[in-house]
């Protein structure tokens, strides 16, 4: 009761005081989101009518609230930070807000196109990214001189292998290989998925018949479990992107196949102990044409459900903007900008003079194709995760199996039958093909 | 004897409670039965058809539900275990007269204040870490190859979590209950000669019997639903092997926004749960009366 | 036994007990010490208890990059308003069911109880739809409805064992001397019972304010209480055990604070009648 009151009194104060509005956005806690929500002040000194209000959460949880929020149209949040598993989905659904008023400076054309693409339904754009990563190898320049070894533009896993063997040196805790092992499917299956694509593997093939009991899948893990059993850090299955992003920045591995937008962390001589010992190689290939390297970005997008879609577009076309690029630059230095999302970005000198990994992200991204993934063709859009509904579940019930063969629990050969056998059972469920 | 006047107005004043329980339990039940025996999922709008059984044979014959199902029964019997003779033992060393007892009983005390998030993540990348954990550090200082917890012991790992934040619980109360005993019982044993362990089996154990059921009633309830510190520190693996029944209805209900599917799980899990209840009543019932 | 006998086990007594509450409370204090390290040496290969430069920068960090009072301030509503409301509801039935018994009584108790057994997942859908149509998301009043429920078979069942170590006659005289049932419960039971009562509204206000799956998903910006601050640092980006640690004991020092103020309250009033 008391509640209700204090509710409309604020109601009535916000309403004399020249209809300001209030928008609330959902982000996740990466740094680059962090500072958004620092610089967020000179968004709102520019627009004094608008109010925001800010919900930052761990990913896994971010994804639940918004999802269970627009599904059920709740109405809680008008900016939501998605990725582009999501966008697509949600898109076809009506979920979303067409992004069409952007403003006239916003310069559509300037999106890099793979990016671009991923956001866009018939020729809509439902979402705006933030920032966009591939992944990439980078590794400790030190320990790759003292094995003798120089590391290749753009490697194969047989020299990722070998390389790895040669840094790794268990008794002064120097690991030769990160990888995710931690299981679900933005962790270790968004990795494993990836590899697989470079070793001729696929998910599904033309007629949604999951491909688990294939000769590719079996490389692929054997190949994984194999390498990390050599030269992995201990708890590798408990390892995401953060832990192994902690594990290189204290100099504990050699070689570290991750997010492009790590490159930034790792050469950040505040947080970074080998922050000028580390060098940059495209993601590995197995001679079959396709790289390793996955295609993700972060993007900002309007619920069908919000009740100010223009307060929270003017919101979206703030951050994602050119001009927001320039404000990260000088508050922080363009080491810190987001990357990966404009093609400007990549022909602006400071920005490649300051970011010793900008080309590689850059030719990451164009490089990566969703719609043709792997060497096979496939039903499904896509390269690290396969945009359906379904995915976040059997992604990470088929994460749950990798891990166990990591951690030697199950065989390769069990893993990947089980996955076999319980994404067969849910694309059942949900009566494939359709 | 209570009037007939009085009895009525007992009843009515116990109503606010069992209504608000009943539209508590009732409300979502049968939303939860209804969606049970539909193909719902929350990202896949449109028709919501009728499936009869189908959620029910696809959450049963689930490969992980056997799994699970037993994972749950080990968890809560792990944790009941640790707590209650950990418990007792910390009953009796804090019953005896030592300094700074109340300094004592609040350090006991503290980890049942912890929220299990925070519980989680501390004891997962502070402590239990293979690498920068605590543990780790120690194992190494000592010469042994440090253990990597959650892919070795995954449910283990969880029991032991969980276990340092309910083992306050559980010797508080049996504190409480060994405070209430007859010293003289105790003075007369010892003048037949009785030793500590006859004292301890027919004297303190008896005793502590009623305490005990109530940390056993207590604890089930909330270990069976269980799920914040397996989300943080396993994800329920590797495999299945830390997965319990509450965490496979999520990954149904909040991974694969399958509502049917999880509606489903939702609903074998209170069968279950009132399975167990109705067993643990049968075995301690008579001793929570009386 | 000599004096000099019970001093030498006194001794061994208090060493052991240390000893043991030491290594339960140690998880707790190294996240305290931990909290005031630089990043660099909360990770070190060779961890000092209190050798390294204290700092309070990760509190700055926490403190400039969420809205931690906001969020203090809606995990105090929400488990006080609860406990109070719950007490309210709870008192009454708990009264009725100790003193004027029936057969059914027992069964209603465990009938109650087992509400607690369903599993919160099982029911997000129903209830997220509910609080929508309501209007009860993402506020207070919404989630001090849900704690308030949540918790009411404990309390029921806490104050049903303790209001029935009350002798009846003490009751039955009030009566006698005409005192109304209102009166009863006021001027007699409540002030035999209140350690039992403060006990109950403790134990409820520490069970809601660690409470992390309902609080989590019905709320965004307005209600979030302190578990969803803690949602925020789970898994930031690179080196985080010193912030992590930071955030965390802002989130469990209030109700650690609480706790070692009413720790003899707790102990004489949870007992769950098992005390006979």
């Amino acid at each position: 009761m008391k509640n209700k009151l204090i509710m409309l009194a604020c109601g009535f104060i916000s309403m004399g005081a020249a209809a300001k509005e209030t928008i609330t956005i959902a982000t996740v806690n990466n740094g680059d989101m962090i500072t958004m929500k620092e610089l967020s002040s000179d968004f709102t000194s520019q627009n004094p009518d608008i109010d925001l209000k800010w919900v930052t959460l761990e990913e896994n949880i971010l994804r639940q609230r918004v999802t269970t929020d627009v599904a059920t149209k709740g109405g809680q949040y008008d900016v939501m930070t998605i990725g582009t598993y999501e966008v697509p989905i949600w898109g076809k659904q009506n979920w979303l807000k067409e992004l069409d008023n952007l403003g006239e400076n916003y310069d559509l054309d300037d999106l890099i196109p793979a990016i671009r693409s991923g956001l866009t339904i018939n020729d809509k754009l439902y979402a705006a990214p933030f920032y966009g990563e591939s992944s990439m190898v980078m590794y400790r320049t030190d320990l790759m001189e003292k094995a003798g070894l120089t590391m290749p533009k753009a490697p194969t896993w047989d020299f990722i292998r070998k390389a790895a063997k040669a840094m790794t040196d268990k008794k002064e805790g120097v690991y030769g290989l990160c990888l995710r092992g931690k299981a679900g499917w933005g962790e270790n299956v968004a990795l494993i998925t990836s590899m697989a694509n470079s070793f001729g593997a696929r998910w599904f093939d033309e007629n949604w018949k999951p491909q688990f009991n294939t000769p590719e899948w079996e490389n692929t893990l054997q190949y994984y479990v194999d390498v990390m059993k050599e030269s992995g850090p201990a708890g590798s299955s408990a390892n995401g992107f953060n832990e192994n992003l902690a594990l290189f920045q204290t100099g504990k591995c050699g070689i570290w196949i991750d997010a492009t937008v790590a490159g930034a962390f790792v050469t950040n001589k505040k947080d970074s102990e080998v922050a000028d010992k580390v060098g940059f190689a495209l993601a590995p290939d197995n001679g079959l044409g396709k790289r390793g390297n996955w295609l993700w970005s972060w993007t900002l997008a309007v619920p069908a459900s919000s009740k100010k879609p223009d307060a929270a577009m003017k919101f979206i076309s703030w951050a994602t903007s050119k001009e927001y690029t320039q404000l990260v630059a000088d508050k922080k230095g363009w080491a810190k900008v987001p990357p990966g999302t404009r093609k400007s970005l990549y022909s602006n000198q400071k920005y490649m003079d300051a970011a010793p990994f900008a080309q590689i992200t850059l030719d990451s991204i164009q490089s990566a194709d969703p719609k043709n993934p792997t060497v096979k063709p496939v039903p499904y859009v896509g390269i690290q995760f396969v945009a359906i509904p379904e995915f976040q579940g059997i992604g990470t019930a088929v994460g749950q199996q990798f891990s166990a063969a990591l951690t030697g629990q199950m065989t390769v050969k069990q893993a990947l039958s089980t996955s076999q056998h319980l994404v067969e059972r849910t694309m059942r469920k949900a009566r494939y093909p359709k | 004897m209570a009037t007939t006047n009085s009895r009525t107005l007992a009843r009515f004043m116990l109503l606010p409670s069992v209504i608000l329980l009943l539209a508590w339990m009732i409300v979502p039940l049968c939303m939860t039965l209804y969606f049970s025996f539909i193909d719902y999922n929350l990202l896949v709008p449109g028709d919501k058809e009728f499936v009869g059984f189908l959620n029910y044979e696809f959450f049963l014959t689930d490969p992980a539900f056997f799994e699970s199902f037993f994972n749950t029964l080990y968890l809560v019997t792990g944790v009941l275990l640790i707590t209650i003779c950990g418990g007792i033992g910390l009953a009796i060393l804090l019953d005896q007269a030592i300094w700074g007892r109340n300094y004592v009983r609040i350090m006991v005390l503290a980890p049942f204040f912890v929220m299990p998030t925070v519980s989680a993540l501390v004891w997962k990348n502070m402590l239990m870490n293979p690498v920068n954990g605590l543990f780790a550090h120690f194992a190494i200082w000592l010469g042994f190859e440090p253990i990597d917890f959650f892919a070795q012991m995954p449910l283990f790992s969880i029991i032991i979590i969980v276990s340092w934040q309910w083992l306050p619980f559980a010797a508080l109360i049996l504190l409480t209950a060994i405070q209430s005993l007859d010293r003289e019982q105790l003075e007369a044993a010892d003048l037949d000669g009785a030793g500590p362990f006859s004292k301890f089996f027919y004297i303190v154990l008896p005793h502590l019997s009623r305490a005990i059921t109530a940390v056993i009633l207590i604890e089930t309830i909330f270990l069976l639903s269980i799920f914040a510190e397996i989300l943080v520190t396993t994800s329920g693996g590797p495999g299945y092997s830390s997965t319990n029944i509450t965490y496979l209805i999520y990954t149904q209900s909040l991974l694969q926004f399958d509502v049917g599917g999880g509606s489903a799980g939702g609903i074998v899990a209170v069968i279950i749960a009132n399975i167990v209840a109705i067993f643990l009543m049968r075995l301690i019932g008579k001793n929570l009366e009386g | 036994m000599t004096i000099k006998d019970s001093r030498r086990s006194k001794l061994i007594y208090t060493i052991a007990a240390w000893t043991i509450s030491g290594m339960i409370f140690f998880p707790i204090l190294w996240t305290l010490i931990t909290s005031f390290k630089t990043e660099a040496e909360a990770i070190s290969a060779s961890p000092s208890l209190y050798a390294f430069d204290w700092t309070l920068e990760n509190y700055r960090d926490v403190l400039s990059r969420s809205p931690y009072f906001n969020h203090f301030w809606n995990s105090v509503v929400i488990s006080l308003g609860s406990s109070l409301l719950g007490l309210l509801i709870a008192v009454p039935a708990a009264w009725s069911m100790a003193f004027v018994q029936t057969k059914k009584t027992k069964h209603l108790l465990m009938w109650m109880l087992s509400t607690k057994m369903l599993p919160p997942v099982g029911v997000l859908i129903p209830i997220y739809l509910l609080f929508r149509d309501f209007a009860l998301l993402d506020t207070k009043l919404g989630l001090v409805i849900v704690m308030t429920l949540i918790n009411l078979p404990i309390m029921v069942w806490m104050l049903y064992t303790y209001f029935r170590e009350i002798p009846n006659e003490i009751l039955e005289a009030s009566r006698m001397d005409g005192a109304t049932i209102g009166e009863e419960i006021f001027h007699v039971l409540l002030p035999i019972a209140l350690p039992g009562i403060a006990s109950t509204l403790l134990l409820n206000v520490i069970l809601s304010w660690n409470e992390a799956f309902w609080t989590l998903i019905l709320t965004a910006a307005n209600a979030a209480p302190l578990t969803a601050f803690i949602a925020s640092y789970s898994s930031p980006e690179g080196l985080f055990y010193a912030k992590l640690s930071a955030a965390s004991a802002m989130a469990i020092v209030p109700i650690l604070i609480l706790g070692w103020f009413s720790q003899k309250q707790l102990v004489r009033g949870l007992s769950f009648g098992a005390v006979k």
